[in-house]
């Protein structure tokens, strides 16, 4: 129970900005995956290497998982969904590093993360259905739903950023408290069920931002009717 | 008085905790409960059943995680603590 976990600690500042750790690791963590997505799509070729082998498998699951949760073609949405997973899991497993507390175990990342999932639900519904297809959704089933359905929006946003946050930081203190209390081996079966926690917490978020953005980009109800399954 | 404001903060954190966590308990039960029914009737569909429990538990969870958040909110960011 050293520090409170709604307080970040302050590395340095540039200028009046104060540089807080979680930013550092957060900035390690997109400097290393840009450096190894831009070493590994190099040299592309139509017989693929051993690296490109596993790397088309890790996207080819990937437009899986769009195709099953948002029932459209994976190819707008890959490198959002994409990013927003690997991101994360990466970010919840860098405490295996010894001394790196994951950056999503403070609000401000997490927070974030879900403001870009909430701009981009609102990007790709008026992309698709246009400004005044995209608002009406907001009056569907009646006008009387507007109200609601604009609270769900901030309220399904907020509970994106308190889900990531407290599962995240829930491990990391309760990762303290047991090393404070037992010696050297006690925390390591906490710490194996904080990366099982941090992978389905990474997956939870990728598929909860699927499944906004694909109710705001899923065909109205007059083009679902007329496909053979539609009711 | 500050003490007893204290005292209040660390008692309600966890109550908080103690009784937020009954809910979601008795929910991932049922949850898991009726997944391992559905896969004792289908074992074929074993894969989907289970992707969908991890995430149907995760969101459960969410529950006991929110009276985390609070409680963590009581002791540390209590606005009557000075």
């Amino acid at each position: 129970m050293n520090h409170s976990p709604l307080e970040t600690k302050v590395l340095y500042h540039i200028g009046s900005i104060a540089i807080t750790e979680p930013v550092i690791i957060t900035w390690a963590i997109i400097a290393l995956l840009v450096t190894f997505a831009m070493l590994v799509t190099r040299r592309l070729s139509t017989i693929p290497s051993k690296t490109q082998t596993v790397l088309e498998l890790f996207v080819g699951a990937i437009d899986g998982q769009i195709r099953g949760t948002m029932q459209v073609e994976p190819g707008p949405y890959r490198a959002l969904i994409g990013t927003i997973f690997i991101f994360i899991l990466l970010a919840n497993w860098s405490s295996l590093i010894p001394g790196i507390e994951p950056p999503t175990a403070h609000l401000e990342t997490d927070a974030a993360l879900a403001a870009i999932v909430f701009c981009a639900t609102i990007f790709y519904g008026i992309r698709t259905r246009g400004l005044g297809g995209y608002l009406k959704t907001f009056a569907e089933p009646t006008w009387i739903m507007i109200p609601l359905n604009i609270i769900e929006q901030i309220t399904r946003t907020f509970s994106l950023i308190v889900r990531l946050f407290g599962n995240i930081m829930s491990g990391v203190f309760i990762g303290a408290i047991v090393l404070s209390l037992a010696g050297l081996f006690v925390p390591i079966p906490f710490m194996a069920l904080d990366l099982l926690t941090g992978a389905i917490q990474a997956y939870i978020f990728t598929v909860l931002a699927m499944v906004f953005i694909g109710a705001a980009v899923a065909d109205g109800p007059q083009e679902s009717a007329a496909t053979p399954n539609g009711k | 008085m500050d003490h007893m404001i204290q005292l209040i903060s660390i008692f309600s954190a966890a109550m908080a905790v103690s009784f937020g966590a009954i809910g979601p308990a008795l929910g991932e039960g049922r949850a898991v409960a009726a997944a391992m029914d559905a896969i004792a009737r289908q074992p074929e569909s074993a894969g989907t059943v289970s992707r969908t429990l991890f995430v149907g538990l995760a969101m459960i969870e969410t529950m006991a995680i929110y009276a985390l958040v609070v409680a963590l909110l009581v002791l540390f960011a209590n606005p009557f603590v000075k």
